[in-house]
């Protein structure tokens, strides 16, 4: 059982994550805060609950992997790097400028990041391939997280993971769909409907849970369900809100790739207490 | 003597499964034409068949190299290049992973499986990636050592074969050496230079025998490292024959004629001949009928020769 004082904490990370992602967009003047809302309370879970690393020594055999799919998330990732001490906090907001560590979308040369990713539906069989590799070199106690998104489940790609992830009964693997129910065009429902997910990862193979993915404990306790598993691949729906946090983003599907205005961010922080 | 790149494949995914122990080999439903199927039996846990899903290959073999393994994902030239070409941008390029994409069936050499299965753009679009070493074997006597090499260079490169029964250039497989960005002269020459990729050096080997018959001194080289090419000694015969002819069973677009000509027009300009597909599909059809067919032959070697003999003349 994980106490209330754990759970206020990592609550509060996600808050901070949130504040790193509005302050970090508004300096680049670019980049994809919406997506990057809805996965705080995921990367907080991760990066100070969750996943083994060692900031000192980031490609340390036995760290557990995770690929963002969704690589246009890339803010709130690098936000909890950096948090979590893989690299500085200055770095941030040099985000997307020339010269700098943090790419728009992210890269393996930025410590912390073992896949290249934002060209949408590849992320997942770097993960298959990474749980897979785990295995193979006999590292039982890696695990392999992948976040998609709902609308990257477009990309066919994404489907031939979901078998080979099942087929080879990848069970230290992991995927977390960012179902936040939004894409670049508008709602992931009139564009290209992918549901029902649930229905289809059963089908798949999976074994599956479905979570608000803003509830730490939820969250939580999907994870340690996924690490129990004993033959398939753990798939967790995590419904969430696009913008959430920053009451002028939700529901504003044309603001996926905006940057916020200075009073955008202002209020942001207000709302999120800073 | 001729013999066959396949069977020489699948002896070479042997000896570097015990060359490199952790050595990982990732196919998409190939197994049996690429030859991986021996690997498979010698080392069945380090084997992976991901079906018929060419992009997922290419990502699971990104994933796996994460651990600090070299990983080789093989399939047939069109569907282990093409199909992927963004994964293998994006997942192996970019990142400079240690995944080898090494390559059966590359050109109209596959012959009657037809133009869908006929990679004649394949190392085009593998040298126009940063990062992307592309190597090119000319007979199956070099495979073993191209597989080596691949091995032994850091970051993605991609072994092209083909497919038919090639002349045995190298007869001791286990005494050939491939060393990267170095092309390998097999003929010294005055007149012209014949530079050839896969089954094309042996054609271009026959020209220089007829080409000699009329008094005129052609040189050979199997440009096997396409990228990095060996510039010096393409200026150097560049210099010593002033005329020019890249043959190779690929479009005339971008491939290794491309690389030659940007060497030589940046270094030292020289006619240039090529001998390749003229920017046409083929079609379906017995190999060697289909080299006949599309120019890929040594009469049209040695006319391409004396053209480019001519042309340097005429300067």
């Amino acid at each position: 059982m994980v106490s209330g004082e754990t759970i206020q904490k990592l609550e509060q990370m996600a808050r901070l994550l949130r504040k790193d992602v509005i302050e970090m967009t508004y300096t680049a003047q670019s980049g994809h805060p919406g997506g990057s809302f809805s996965l705080a309370e995921v990367m907080a879970v991760l990066y100070f609950h969750d996943l083994h690393y060692n900031v000192n020594e980031p490609k340390w055999l036995d760290r557990d992997r995770v690929v963002l799919s969704k690589g246009h998330a890339a803010p709130v990732w690098y936000a909890a790097l950096a948090e979590a001490g893989f690299f500085d906090r200055e770095e941030l907001y040099k985000l997307r400028k020339i010269g700098s560590l943090l790419q728009g979308h992210p890269c393996i040369h930025i410590p912390g990041v073992d896949a290249t990713t934002g060209s949408l539906g590849l992320g997942l069989s770097a993960a298959c391939g990474m749980a897979i590799g785990a295995k193979v070199m006999g590292r039982e106690n890696v695990h392999v997280y992948a976040i998609v998104g709902d609308g990257e489940l477009g990309e066919g790609q994404i489907w031939e993971a979901a078998m080979a992830a099942a087929h080879f009964k990848l069970n230290n693997l992991t995927a977390i769909i960012d179902r936040n129910r939004y894409q670049n065009d508008g709602k992931t429902a009139d564009i290209l409907n992918t549901e029902p997910l649930l229905e289809k990862w059963i089908s798949f193979g999976w074994q599956t849970v479905e979570i608000n993915g803003h509830n730490v404990s939820e969250i939580i306790d999907a994870f340690a369900f996924a690490r129990n598993a004993s033959k398939k691949p753990t798939m967790i729906i995590a419904n969430t809100i696009k913008g959430n946090g920053a009451s002028y983003m939700i529901d504003q599907p044309k603001l996926h790739y905006t940057p916020p205005t200075e009073e955008q961010m202002e209020q942001t922080l207000r709302e999120l207490g800073f | 003597m001729k013999s066959n790149f396949r069977d020489a494949l699948g002896d070479a995914f042997v000896a570097m499964g015990e060359e490199f122990p952790d050595l990982v080999v990732v196919t998409a439903d190939v197994s049996k034409s690429t030859r991986s199927i021996a690997f498979k039996e010698k080392f069945p846990s380090r084997f992976f068949s991901v079906g018929i899903a060419e992009a997922d290959a290419v990502g699971i073999a990104a994933g796996i190299s994460t651990f600090d393994v070299p990983v080789i994902f093989t399939a047939y030239a069109v569907f282990a290049t093409e199909k992927p070409f963004e994964q293998i941008r994006n997942m192996l390029c970019y990142p400079n992973l240690n995944v080898k994409v090494i390559a059966t069936h590359g050109g109209i050499s596959v012959g009657e499986d037809g133009v869908t299965h006929q990679a004649i753009e394949d190392i085009a679009i593998m040298r126009a990636i940063p990062n992307m070493k592309v190597l090119v074997a000319a007979d199956p006597g070099e495979v073993k050592a191209a597989l080596r090499t691949a091995l032994s260079t850091k970051g993605p490169v991609y072994v092209r074969l083909g497919r038919s029964d090639a002349e045995v250039l190298h007869t001791d497989a286990d005494g050939v050496t491939f060393p990267l960005g170095k092309a390998e002269v097999l003929r010294d020459g005055t007149d012209v230079t014949l530079a050839g990729v896969g089954l094309l050096v042996d054609l271009c080997l026959k020209a220089a025998e007829e080409l000699e018959k009329a008094s005129i001194h052609a040189a050979v080289i199997n440009l096997r490292s396409v990228k990095p090419l060996d510039n010096s000694t393409l200026i150097q015969y560049a210099r010593k024959t002033g005329a020019f002819v890249v043959a190779e069973d690929h479009n005339r677009v971008g491939g290794t004629g491309g690389a030659v000509a940007e060497c030589l027009v940046a270094n030292f300009p020289v006619p240039m001949e090529q001998v390749a597909l003229d920017d046409c599909f083929a079609e379906s059809g017995k190999d060697m009928l289909l080299y006949q067919k599309y120019g890929l032959t040594v009469e049209n070697i040695i006319v391409k020769a004396r053209q480019a003999v001519i042309r340097k003349q005429a300067r």
